[in-house]
């Protein structure tokens, strides 16, 4: 079931045409990351750790040199050393020094499948061979995987320079603290000592993977006079290039990035792992170097979204309010500091109202691969802990869970506890849209249980560049630089079709490289339709001004007598009978008015509107093997305006079952050695199509006034709520309490046999 | 540089496998395949079986059925008369992998795969099955649990593969079934496997039961105590809860990714339980 | 080096190619005939981007070596419209959404395609269990599946009509 009630005063945003990417995608001709070839292109192949945490004495690549068909190698020595160096990457900054060392060890590999040594060979099994060629003579050192061991002070230390950012008595004793952050406000020890009903409980989870079907893939090419190309499936090429430029520490310029289709992202693709090394090898070789990681190599060292160890305590007063909050979070950051620990607080304070509040997030390093963002970063994590809490208040107030919610939901005009002023955000119109929903009347069951849950997610703006320029015919090129990972080109091209009055099939959206386009941050906080949709409606607005004034050239009126709708400029001049002149014959006869008819703008909002989402979830829990099935799964979300609606509903969707998978089955799993026992999606368990049931979607729109057709962002909020509404659900069913992930079937067993 | 072979028949088949102590023997490919990508195996030579013509399909022997070593888990669906007699061992091929590695695995890559968490072989055990095997020596009939040795290890010898997997000719009123335990619906490793393979007179009462289980010790076990809990009773739940008391003393399982020592022996009980009764529906349909 | 020789028909046309005795079908697909369409996810036979028809039964291309394919008849996604025109099931992941990535889309066609030639009226959970081999990570596969339900309807369709 999917409900959508667009309003109908636009012609096509709101409708569902078929994406302009649509047919490659359908008959295998789209190019992604693994597949773009570059004439006397060669395979590259990387030497990874085995061990979690070793001291690298050297590595002698003479052998792997020697055999015939190599033509390079590399080692963490090739790489310029940068420390205290950072880039900026609109959302946030880079470390350099960390990014450089992640791509290829320096001194110390950090985590099991730490990328040591890279070669480069005519074929990709010569490469391989190769490897096995490389000595690397390791001081294997004492690793910490559990993420409460490495906060302990008696941790393997993994960086000696490392001292706590944000702490308020600096130390300069080494720690794997990298991050702490505080904020108290009012006394929410005594608020909570005197509350009618108080939720409590330490919470735990550990690292989880994005999971994109789309192994990491790219090729570089280096020539000797400095200029490198980048061809790679990625969130951002603008990202790509300012980091691999900046790790090889060379001109910006010097690099050009090609962005090729991205097969699946959410957040693991803004950051990089091989392209820096790619350029290396290209550069040794003289050839084009293609670098690509198996499906091992995906688990192992790329990004994982951070476990998290929270303890919690939310309490109310007798009449259902929320009275004050504490919470105390540890979130794992893998090999690197960066877990995205101030996300963390902002997602606790901004749902509900809270008059004390006192938490404390802190994050740490581990012999884990290096975090990376995972769709709505930190959030669903702390929200899993927060909706179960919340839930179990509700029930102790007798109170339905809905209006409990209600009762406390930030609304506009409201200021949360870290400051985040509330403008027009939909959160109670979720609520109360839940509240409505025939799936909340729906009988259950023996052994099936209901949850709900709420969840909140920051969006952003954000630097966008889009240019759009008119065709001989009137037909419309858009182009932006932010890779489609979901449907983007088709928004893209309704929001220009919408402005410019021309139809959708006239509009061809383009991704451009870094070298054709404006700067444009990554597509992701779930900021590309909001401010590279707000760019591209700017660059369409930019050449209708500049319609207008030609027409008025034309026909010798003043600028304020042309009128543009309908795809035509019309004179509104009193007495005057000029025939409209439309986009297509403004067009044809550019040439005679001014030359052709293009635009180009770049923007860098910053008013966007965070996303709220209510899902409600109902399973049935097989009482004597502990295992869980969704039965009915409905995802309520303010949107602002759906502009494409099957691509909003599939990331309401997408994202809903990313949850459900983070729910139920998604574990990074260690063995005693500090190697990850499940680098495979035979045993990272992923959803599979017969583990669901449909995902039922109601789009709710309140428009954003930031926004010419009122975007909010969609993409990441769905990922939010699923964890705690699944756990609200098998509360239902069983009477447990779940407050540990996943919720498999052996914990859900050991819950209900014996468990609290 | 690994050598491909293509045999025709048996005999050069065995040659082949003899002549190489690395060489594998390929089949469905579906394990052999990912163990080479991973680097586990490192084969100098792969001895494609397929091509002999005795090893594909399946053929009436004994009242019962011969299974070539080279069918995939698929064609077994498209035997009526095998799904009717067997369909607990159908089925336990079928939970294997999705349908495109079905299409390609064989029961007996499975078996000779040799984890003790393989779907088909607690059901083979159960249904009393034997794998033919060809070698050097000549051919030699084996029960299906003697093959496994221990988890990744066979009892074959040098240059010996297994040729067929024997079914025996099924009593008119039994019923066999076989049930696992997954995290997910599809796409897992069995946490634990349990097949059952029962006979009932008219009465309903049992006169013959094996219970075979799977993931809960090195090798997939026959639990001859379980199924001697079943012999002589109307297999009311008393018997039943006397089976299952069988089935985890037999258990022996590790604590690792897929599992923890207590879970398992505690699916162990409930899933053969569970078979237990799917076999005696069938068994009843039957008789 | 030593490679092999394979003869096969690939989409219809016979096609040779050399490889090595130990590549898997995927990387000569890929990499000696350019047919990208098919995707390596996993290498091991547990997401199905790989997906092709080798006799008319479906397999993971990944988990097939290159030389097993001689004298086979092999389909892939860049066989599955006929010219221009696309095949119902593409149409349908066109019209309703049934993409996001697209990453995983070839391997989810060829399936989808191998199950209705099968069977033109699965139901939903049958047509969840066939499709359990391929995994998406993006659209949470509702769409998918109502694609496919929806193909199905017009197949159906075109067979009383023609």
């Amino acid at each position: 079931m999917t409900e959508h009630n667009p309003l109908s005063q636009f012609r096509v945003v709101g409708t569902r045409p078929v994406r302009p990417d649509g047919i490659d995608k359908v008959t295998g001709k789209a190019i992604y990351g693994p597949d773009h070839v570059a004439p006397g292109m060669i395979h590259g192949a990387i030497l990874r750790s085995p061990h979690p945490h070793a001291r690298i004495r050297s590595i002698d690549t003479s052998k792997a040199l020697a055999l015939p068909g190599v033509k390079a190698a590399v080692t963490g020595q090739d790489l310029p050393h940068l420390p205290g160096k950072s880039v900026s990457l609109g959302e946030g900054e880079a470390d350099l020094a960390n990014l450089s060392c992640n791509c290829l060890a320096r001194d110390k590999a950090l985590y099991e499948g730490h990328a040591v040594a890279a070669v480069a060979a005519t074929s990709a099994s010569i490469a391989r061979e190769a490897l096995k060629l490389i000595t690397v003579d390791y001081e294997v050192l004492p690793h910490v995987i559990d993420l409460e061991d490495a906060a302990r002070d008696d941790a393997p230390i993994l960086h000696p320079d490392l001292r706590t950012q944000g702490a308020e008595e600096p130390s300069d004793k080494p720690t794997n603290i990298a991050f702490t952050f505080a904020l108290k406000q009012g006394d929410a020890a005594k608020a909570l000592d005197g509350a009618a009903a108080v939720a409590s409980g330490r919470f735990a989870m550990p690292p989880v993977h994005q999971g994109y079907i789309e192994p990491h893939a790219c090729v570089a090419s280096w020539n000797a006079d400095g200029q490198g190309q980048v061809w790679c499936s990625s969130q951002g090429p603008f990202m790509v290039r300012a980091v691999t430029a900046g790790v090889l520490d060379i001109p910006v310029s010097d690099v050009r990035v090609t962005p090729l289709e991205i097969g699946g992202g959410f957040g693991g693709k803004t950051t990089i792992y091989l392209e820096p090394v790619a350029m290396l090898l290209s550069r040794k070789a003289g050839r084009p170097v293609r670098l690509a990681m198996s499906r091992e190599d995906v688990f192992r060292a790329s990004g994982p979204a951070p476990g998290l160890v929270v303890d919690i305590r939310i309490g109310a007063d007798a009449e259902g309010n929320l009275v004050g909050i504490e919470a105390d979070m540890l979130y794992d950051a893998g090999a690197f500091p960066g877990g995205g620990t101030m996300l963390g607080p902002l997602v606790l304070s901004n749902m509900y109202r809270y008059p004390a509040v006192d938490i404390r997030t802190r994050d740490a390093v581990s012999n884990k691969p290096s975090v990376a963002a995972y769709r709505a970063p930190a959030a669903p994590q702390i929200t899993f802990a927060i909706e179960s809490c919340i839930d179990d208040i509700a029930a102790q107030l007798g109170m339905d869970p809905i209006a409990f919610r209600l009762k406390n939901a930030l609304r506009p005009g409201d200021t949360s506890a870290m400051g985040m002023e509330c403008g027009e955000i939909g959160f109670v119109e979720c609520l109360d849209s839940a509240n409505a929903q025939d799936h909340l009347k729906a009988p259950l069951g023996d052994n099936e249980g209901r949850g709900i849950a709420a969840g909140y997610w920051i969006n952003i703006g954000g630097a966008s560049s889009a240019s759009v320029s008119l065709a001989e015919d009137g037909s419309v090129a858009v182009v932006t630089g932010n890779p489609d990972i979901g449907g983007s080109r088709a928004s893209m091209a309704i929001m220009a079709s919408e402005r410019l009055g021309v139809p959708y099939e006239k509009v061809r959206p383009i991704i451009g490289d870094t070298a054709t386009i404006g700067y444009s941050v990554v597509t992701g906080g779930s900021r590309t339709t909001f401010a590279v949709g707000r760019a591209v409606v700017q660059a369409c607005d930019t050449i209708i001004a500049d319609m207008k004034k030609r027409a008025a050239n034309v026909w010798q009126v003043a600028e304020d007598d042309v009128e543009w709708r309908n795809g035509a400029v019309h004179c509104t001049a009193k007495g005057n009978d000029n025939a409209p002149m439309t986009i297509t014959e403004m067009a044809e006869n550019a040439n005679t008015t001014g030359g052709p008819i293009a635009a180009e703008v770049s923007i860098n909002p910053h008013d966007s509107l965070p996303a709220y989402g209510v899902h409600i979830c109902d399973v049935a829990v097989d009482p004597e093997t502990g295992h869980v099935s969704i039965k009915r799964y409905t995802v309520v979300q303010d949107v602002g305006r759906a502009i494409h609606p099957d691509y909003v509903e599939g990331q309401m969707q997408g994202g809903a079952v990313q949850g459900i998978g983070w729910a139920l089955n998604e574990a990074y799993i260690y063995n005693s050695k500090g190697c990850l026992d499940n680098p495979g999606f035979l045993d990272y368990r992923m959803p599979v199509a017969s583990d669901l049931p449909m995902i039922d979607t109601v789009i709710v729109e309140k428009p954003n006034p930031a926004h010419p057709y009122g975007v909010k962002g969609v993409g990441e909020v769905p990922i939010v709520p699923p964890l705690a509404a699944i756990g609200n659900a098998v509360k239902a069913a069983t009477g447990k309490r779940i407050r540990e992930l996943p919720m498999s079937p052996d914990r859900v067993f050991a819950a209900i046999n014996g468990g609290k | 540089m690994i050598a491909f072979h293509s045999p025709q028949t048996l005999e050069d088949a065995s040659a082949l496998l003899a002549a190489e102590p690395s060489a594998r023997p390929l089949s469905g490919g579906t394990d052999l395949l990912v163990q080479m990508r991973s680097g586990r195996v490192e084969p100098a030579a792969i001895v494609d079986l397929k091509q002999i013509p005795s090893m594909r399909g399946i053929r009436a022997h004994d009242g019962g059925f011969a299974i070539g070593a080279a069918t995939p888990c698929t064609a077994l669906l498209d035997d009526a008369a095998l799904c009717a007699a067997w369909p607990g061992v159908v089925e336990a091929a079928n939970l294997i992998g999705s349908v495109q590695v079905r299409n390609r695995a064989t029961m007996a890559g499975n078996l000779c795969n040799a984890s003790p968490a393989a779907d088909s072989v607690p059901a083979l055990i159960a249904a009393d099955a034997r794998a033919l095997v060809v070698g050097p020596a000549g051919e030699r009939e084996v029960p299906i649990a003697d093959i496994p040795a221990a988890p990744g290890k066979t009892n074959l010898a040098q240059g010996e593969f297994v040729a067929e997997i024997r079914l025996p000719a099924k009593s008119a009123s039994g019923g066999d079934a076989y049930l696992r335990s997954i995290p997910r619906t599809e796409m897992d490793i069995a946490v634990v496997g349990a097949g059952v393979s029962l006979v009932l007179d008219s009465s309903g009462t049992c006169t013959a039961a094996r219970v075979a289980l799977g993931a809960v010790a090195p090798t997939a076990l026959l639990v001859e105590e379980a199924g001697a809990a079943l012999v002589g009773t109307g297999l009311d739940d008393a018997a039943l809860d006397r089976m299952a008391d069988a089935v985890r003393a037999a258990c022996n399982p590790i604590n690792d990714k897929r599992g923890t020592v207590e879970y398992r022996t505690a699916m162990a009980a409930i899933l053969a339980k569970r078979a237990t009764r799917i076999a005696q529906s069938r068994a009843g349909a039957n008789s | 080096m030593s490679k092999i020789a394979v003869t096969a028909t690939i989409n219809g046309d016979e096609q040779e190619f050399l490889c090595e005795p130990g590549e898997s079908l995927l990387d000569a697909l890929r990499m000696r005939l350019n047919l990208t369409g098919s995707k390596e996810g996993c290498g091991s036979g547990d997401c199905g981007a790989c997906t092709v028809m080798m006799d008319g039964r479906m397999v993971c291309s990944c988990l097939v070596l290159a030389p097993e394919a001689e004298g086979k008849r092999i389909e892939t996604i860049e066989g599955v419209a006929e010219g221009s025109v696309l095949h119902p099931i593409q149409r349908k992941f066109l019209e309703m959404g049934g993409l996001q990535c697209g990453f995983c889309t070839p391997g989810f066609i060829v399936a989808a395609k191998a199950l209705l030639e099968r069977d033109p009226d699965p139901s939903e959970t049958e047509i969840r269990y066939w499709l359990a081999g391929n995994l998406c990570r993006c659209t949470g596969y509702d769409k998918i599946i109502r694609a496919v339900q929806e193909a199905a309807a017009e197949m159906r369709q075109e067979r009383v009509v023609s």
